[in-house]
């Protein structure tokens, strides 16, 4: 589904990621870990497309298609999805007409008719139970006075309502408490599927206790220097990173 | 003399000239002709040069032989009306008040065509004296006291052919405790040439309400000057929201004079010029007497090579003690050819007075936007969602239902707007 070869990606005139791998299969989820400033972050803000980030080598498809050559909404309308570390007040645009607005362009991609309004609120009302979002959320603005654990639902919220085949989780679990922790799994949990694969990018294990993984790297300056299964995750939690980063100045 | 000035000289001359062989003064023998055109002795076309023209030429008004149009009674207005909005539509084609197409005022209301208003003008500049002086249509409404109208009217102005110079004047004199939703819409069939210079003075007495939302949709060769003048007395409430959704060249001149204790006066207004248009709103409240409110709020989105400007004076007078006066200009410029003026002025004499102004703008925040595109909507798209957001809380302001889906209806028609 997901092949990126050797990458390398700079903002301004500093390198971030320096020929980084992964591969991800239909059904996946991977979690990438790492200390402060590996690139983690910009990983995803690359694979969603935002412009601020230049890629100076490497490749990127997405099932077969190249992904670095298409604009952010297009990859959306493939089915590429990022949650967002920091999610975007936008005062004055309701998440209603915002979702509206998504679903219509994607749906318009695929070839399917617009979604009937009647339909459009019943899939409303069904996926925000998933991450008991109440109405009153729906109707605001985007993400505009939200708590930062409402914001993180919200982001999910979205996602379970445009229903893309890769999910890119940015730090979803970061300032959550458990409660909203919880919430946030059950609902990323709840759309896990055989088509549709999940990168995890998390600072913490915690969230792999929810979320379980199948597949753990460790990123550290801009490459991929480990992988391994959930266990990994553990024995970062346990012992930290500075023994990889031992691992990887003696090579 | 200079030659410039001979040249602008004989430019007022024969634009005069050109005008009063096409309008027969109204109303020779009032006082109040004759000190327009006294006025208009002592006036000329603005250059940049006056400050409050500095970024708005008149030039090509000058210049251009404008001529008297037909009072066309046969024209079907029904495209230009407001849908489910049952109101009393007074109808101005040309600048000519048309009887045929116009609905009865409701009781209470009483209308006079063509009568000399008792009101005193100050002649800011040479287009209020020109609109007196050789007026198309005059108006005059009186709302009986404690008269609660229950329809709205609609002042609706067609342009119908090219070259027209329509100048209309609405007098409006709403008596102690009456209230009133006035709408007003400037629309034209053609798309030549035309200047509307049109007049409004509104006398809002002790304890009167009145709203109204004014929608500018003339095309892009089109030059419309609204001279609106305010007075309200103690306990009035005047709000009014200046929506400039289309037009090639348009210049706001709004004056409210606060001349009562507890008065509130809203003015708000959004402009959205682009491809050439040129839209310039001059604004001025002076708070005369104490305890008294103005809110102004206006909004402007520039595209392509659009220009705008912004002058908005408050005057707090040494009696207006305990005034509250807020005003807030924001803009958003969408290319790099686009331009915004935009100048606060704030003289306060008193000393017990909470005042605020602030200006701001800016550019489409690249961070809403790559959020927008990330759930798959295109760029186009993206923008008008946030062009409608920036501009949602004027569009707001405008409370009749049918009004407010008029608005933004011919935002979305214009695809300015993404519902």
């Amino acid at each position: 589904m997901l092949s990126i070869k050797n990458l390398h990606a700079r903002v301004e005139e500093k390198e971030i990621l320096k020929g980084l791998s992964l591969e991800v299969k239909p059904g996946e989820v991977h979690a990438i870990m790492g200390p402060n400033g590996s690139g983690k972050s910009t990983l995803a803000s690359v694979l969603a497309g935002r412009e601020d980030f230049e890629v100076t080598e490497g490749s990127v498809t997405f099932n077969g298609n190249d992904l670095l050559e298409m604009a952010a909404e297009e990859r959306a309308r493939e089915g590429v999805f990022l949650a967002f570390q920091y999610p975007v007040e936008i005062p004055g645009v309701s998440n209603m007409n915002f979702l509206k607005a998504a679903i219509g362009e994607i749906r318009k991609h695929k070839g399917l008719d617009p979604l009937a309004a009647k339909d459009f609120l019943q899939l409303v009302k069904e996926k925000s139970k998933l991450v008991e979002l109440d109405g009153q959320l729906t109707n605001r603005s985007v993400n505009e006075g939200f708590s930062g654990g409402e914001k993180k639902r919200n982001e999910i919220f979205q996602m379970a309502m445009l229903e893309p085949t890769l999910c890119i989780l940015d730090e979803t679990d970061s300032g959550l408490d458990i409660d909203a922790l919880r919430i946030v799994s059950n609902g990323v949990n709840a759309l896990r599927s055989p088509e549709r694969s999940f990168v995890v990018i998390t600072h913490y294990q915690r969230l792999l206790d929810h979320i379980v993984p199948d597949f753990v790297h460790v990123l550290y300056k801009g490459r991929i220097v480990k992988s391994g299964t959930k266990e990994l995750a553990l024995e970062l939690e346990e012992r930290g990173y500075d023994w990889i980063k031992e691992e990887v100045e003696s090579v | 003399m200079t030659n410039e000035e001979l040249t602008v000289t004989s430019k007022k001359e024969s634009f005069i000239g050109n005008v009063q062989s096409h309008i027969s003064a109204l109303q020779s023998e009032s006082k109040i002709h004759a000190d327009a055109l006294k006025a208009l002795e002592n006036l000329d076309f603005p250059t940049t040069r006056v400050e409050d023209w500095k970024y708005t030429r008149t030039a090509r008004i000058a210049n251009e032989q404008w001529h008297v149009a037909n009072n066309n009674a046969t024209l079907d207005i029904t495209p230009y009306l407001i849908p489910n909005l049952d109101a009393t539509v007074l109808v101005f084609v040309n600048g000519f008040y048309n009887e045929a197409l116009s609905s009865k005022t409701e009781e209470g209301i009483v209308m006079n065509l063509n009568q000399a208003s008792n009101q005193s003008f100050e002649y800011k500049h040479i287009f209020t004296a020109l609109n007196v002086a050789y007026s198309t249509a005059a108006i005059n409404l009186r709302l009986g006291k404690n008269v609660v109208a229950e329809k709205p009217i609609h002042f609706l102005h067609i342009i119908t052919e090219e070259k027209t110079l329509a100048q209309a004047s609405i007098f409006i004199h709403a008596e102690k405790s009456s209230s009133l939703q006035l709408v007003e819409s400037f629309v034209s069939t053609v798309e030549g040439r035309a200047f509307s210079n049109r007049l409004l003075n509104i006398h809002v007495e002790e304890n009167a309400h009145i709203h109204l939302d004014k929608i500018q949709l003339e095309g892009d060769n089109q030059f419309l000057l609204n001279d609106d003048n305010i007075h309200i007395e103690a306990n009035g409430n005047f709000t009014i929201n200046t929506l400039t959704i289309d037009g090639g060249w348009v210049r706001n001149g709004l004056n409210i004079i606060v001349d009562g204790e507890n008065v509130e006066a809203n003015l708000n207004g959004f402009y959205m010029p682009r491809g050439k248009q040129h839209v310039d709103n001059h604004t001025l409240v002076d708070h005369r007497k104490a305890h008294s409110n103005s809110n102004e709020l206006y909004k402007g989105i520039l595209n392509d090579q659009g220009t705008g400007v912004f002058n908005g004076k408050v005057y707090v007078q040494v009696d207006a003690q305990k005034t509250n006066a807020f005003q807030s200009n924001a803009n958003v410029l969408l290319s790099n050819d686009a331009q915004m003026n935009t100048k606060p002025e704030l003289e306060i004499y008193a000393d017990d007075v909470k005042c605020s102004h602030g200006t701001t703008t800016g550019q489409m925040d690249d961070t809403a936007l790559f959020y927008l595109k990330t759930r798959g909507i295109g760029d186009t798209n993206a923008r008008k969602l946030l062009a409608a957001a920036f501009i949602n809380d004027v569009v707001n302001k405008v409370k009749h239902e049918a009004i407010h889906q008029y608005v933004v209806n011919e935002l979305v028609k214009r695809e300015l707007l993404f519902v």
